[in-house]
């Protein structure tokens, strides 16, 4: 980790408007690789939100939280109770998961930030646990358990009933009117995850963001300069808790449904990858990491034999059967088998990620051209 | 009286896969250094094992059955009792202790091609990519037996004397209701022997006796001439075994289906962290401790007094534990503390 700024403070204004258009026309440039549909594009900008936050936990502190999904699935609970109870639009569920998620992650970050390393890992773990299960048994009628917990017609919407009359069937989540669904959804994760990734941007310029990361490259001799590195610590939980709540509740925003196994430890092990894969402590990494997951996810899941059979059409027939059989592995349902591959590649080769990747390959350019 | 024996027992077989997963972990722990997230895939592929060895050995092939006399009716029949007749059913019948032959060399092979080939180039790397390649291997791992073996748990039957329950009652003279399945009676007194073995194994022998040294300190070992990188293949090599024959007599008990090591691995690695990292007494201990207060938890009375208590208790005991004694139970001083 370099102990230089990320950025200079003044390229920042550039930095973001240009951060907001790649964002913003998504649906038009990523067009050409089958992924400008609403729902995949939904889900860059929701698990873009979730991995930054992380980032600014792990990237930063290097701290290696394993319970993060816990406040995923809190934020998407608080959101489809505030649909049912208050109103559908969509603030307030929002505004409620962030508070909510943030109070989590307060009572969880205060406990298990007394210890660090693998133990914090396992401490965060054991509270993910505890409330994934708890989510299954005794919270049943909170989470409703199994099925999920899902709007229903009957549900009161106090503040809706105010104002506009009961329509027929379960109404849709809305922004003052607009419905929150297809392309409108997306551009307003779109507009969240700007926000945020500015939020995680100016974390990272701080001199909060450099205490972070003194804790992470020395944590004694910074205690031993007098600096108490909790509150920090806290602080930086806390906040990418409230990512993750943000995330939660958007993803009940674009399908106000939300299950417990959201909250599940492998949900958690999957915004690791995310952010590993990109790249931890870096900005953009984490975005990267997660475009690339579901993108690949969204490809290699809908693959079946039969699309391989054509794809390797150009294999001699005495191989092509086994050749089909033997890539039938990674696609589908083997997808998870790809990801673990990559993954442990990844950590093998680019401990740093992708944009380690980029570092290496801008290097020997450099180098090239100095001869 | 007879329930609190019944839990007790109910709680020591469960006690017992914790304790014989976290001893390995921990051992790989204590000497290699290494946080191995897929030690909980090593138990679900000996699980597989015994699954494999049992649908090996009964390969069947169609003959007509001669019971049914009005229409030609056809039922499997597996190849040994054709060739063997009453001894081929009695091998089929007993194919999960049999496995246990196959889970040896195979695991122990598996262990050291791991070892070799990826965990030795982890021991100078921080624990968090520790977790995190070993996290990889895992999903690798279960993805692999699910796209063999399906996703739906697949039962595998314990040999046919052993199917009923044992009257531990009246043998300790407790009254008739006390019943327990031989199986799980005898996977307690499988664990207990294997422990003792391993334990044996490192106090009683010199190859042990360099692996304690190891343990307590390993560049002194290294240092004394002992080529330490390669006791610790097999050291690895040991613990790989006791997983997978963990999870081959667990078979009968759980139905093995492809993500149950993960379900173990997050418990297990919860009694390590209770007992103390890198202390076997402190495993073994703490494994059969949070099984039989897991399976207290599970109680009518004690749920209706603590609604959800037998959903968490285990992770609730770690928690306290991690901020009590930052050690765990039996934790050394020294031993990954920080």
């Amino acid at each position: 980790m370099k102990n230089e700024k990320i950025l200079k403070s003044n390229n920042i204004p550039l930095y973001m408007v240009i951060f907001s258009v790649v964002v913003l026309t998504m649906p038009l440039w990523l067009e050409p690789i089958g992924a400008a549909y609403p729902d995949l594009l939904q889900k860059f900008a929701i698990f873009g939100i979730f991995a930054v936050g992380f980032n600014i936990l792990f990237g930063l502190t290097g701290y290696l939280s394993f319970g993060h999904a816990t406040f995923l699935g809190v934020g998407s609970y608080t959101a489809v109770w505030s649909f049912k109870l208050l109103t559908m639009n969509v603030l307030p569920a929002i505004i409620f998961s962030m508070v909510l998620a943030g109070i989590f992650a307060l009572l969880i970050g205060y406990i298990s930030l007394r210890r660090s390393g693998i133990y914090f890992s396992i401490l965060t773990l054991a509270f993910a646990q505890m409330s994934y299960n708890l989510a299954y048994s005794v919270l049943t009628p909170i989470t409703n358990g199994e099925t999920g917990l899902q709007l229903s017609k009957n549900d009161p919407r106090v503040v809706d009933g105010l104002f506009v009359e009961v329509g027929q069937g379960i109404p849709s989540t809305n922004l003052f009117g607009l419905e929150m669904s297809g392309y409108q959804g997306f551009y307003f994760c779109a507009v969240l995850l700007i926000i945020a990734f500015y939020i995680s941007l100016k974390i990272f310029n701080s001199p909060f963001g450099l205490n972070l990361r003194a804790i992470k490259s020395n944590q004694t001799r910074m205690s031993y300069t007098g600096y108490n590195t909790k509150p920090y610590l806290l602080a930086a939980f806390v906040i990418s808790g409230m990512f993750a709540g943000l995330a939660g509740g958007l993803l009940a925003v674009t399908d106000p449904l939300a299950g417990a196994e959201r909250m599940q430890w492998t949900a958690s092990g999957e915004v690791v990858l995310m952010t590993i894969l990109g790249g931890v402590g870096t900005l953009l990494g984490p975005l990267l990491g997660v475009g690339i997951i579901k993108y690949l996810e969204n490809i290699f899941s809908s693959i079946g034999v039969k699309e391989l059979g054509d794809f390797f059409s150009f294999v001699p027939d005495s191989m092509h059967a086994f050749v089909v059989d033997f890539s039938s592995l990674f696609v589908g349902e083997g997808w998870h088998l790809t990801l673990g591959l990559l993954f442990m590649i990844i950590v093998i080769f680019l401990p740093g990620g992708i944009m380690q990747g980029f570092d290496k390959i801008k290097n020997l350019m450099s180098k090239k051209d100095k001869e | 009286m007879d329930t609190i024996i019944i839990q007790l027992l109910n709680g020591l077989d469960k006690g017992g896969a914790y304790a014989l997963i976290a001893l390995g972990l921990t051992l790989v722990f204590g000497t290699l250094g290494v946080v191995n997230f897929a030690h909980g895939a090593l138990f679900m592929l000996g699980a597989f094992c015994a699954v494999s060895m049992h649908q090996l050995l009964t390969i069947s092939k169609s003959v007509k059955d001669e019971s049914i006399k009005f229409f030609d009716a056809f039922k499997e029949q597996p190849y040994l009792e054709i060739w063997w007749g009453d001894t081929g059913t009695a091998i089929i019948d007993y194919s999960v202790p049999i496995s246990i032959l196959l889970a040896i060399p195979l695991m122990l092979a598996i262990g050291i091609a791991m070892e070799r080939g990826l965990i030795r180039h982890f021991y100078r790397r921080t624990h968090a990519e520790q977790i995190l390649v070993t996290f990889g291997l895992a999903i690798v791992l279960q993805e692999i037996i699910r796209h063999f073996y399906g996703a739906n748990p697949i039962p595998t039957p314990a040999p046919a004397t052993f199917s009923g329950s044992a009257p531990v009652g009246s043998l300790v003279g407790l009254g008739e209701n006390v019943v327990y399945p031989w199986w799980r009676l005898i996977y307690l007194g499988f664990s207990l022997s294997i422990i003792g073995a391993v334990f044996a194994f490192l106090k009683y022998t010199t190859f042990g006796l360099v692996v304690r040294a190891g343990m307590a300190d390993r560049d002194m070992v290294g240092l004394l001439g002992i080529n330490i990188e390669r006791r610790f293949t097999i050291v690895f090599g040991i613990a790989t075994i006791v997983a997978g024959l963990a999870g081959v007599m667990y078979a009968p008990i759980l139905p093995p289906d492809y993500h149950m090591g993960m379900d173990f691995l997050v418990l297990s690695f919860v009694v390590v962290v209770v007992g103390g990292m890198g202390s076997l007494e402190g495993a073994v201990f703490a494994g059969f401790l949070l099984g039989i207060l897991q399976s207290f938890a599970a109680m009518n009375e004690v749920k209706s007094i603590l609604p959800g208590i037998d959903q968490i208790i285990i992770y609730l005991v770690a928690v306290i534990v991690l901020l009590v004694k930052p050690r765990g139970l039996m934790g050394k001083k020294g031993v990954f503390e920080d």
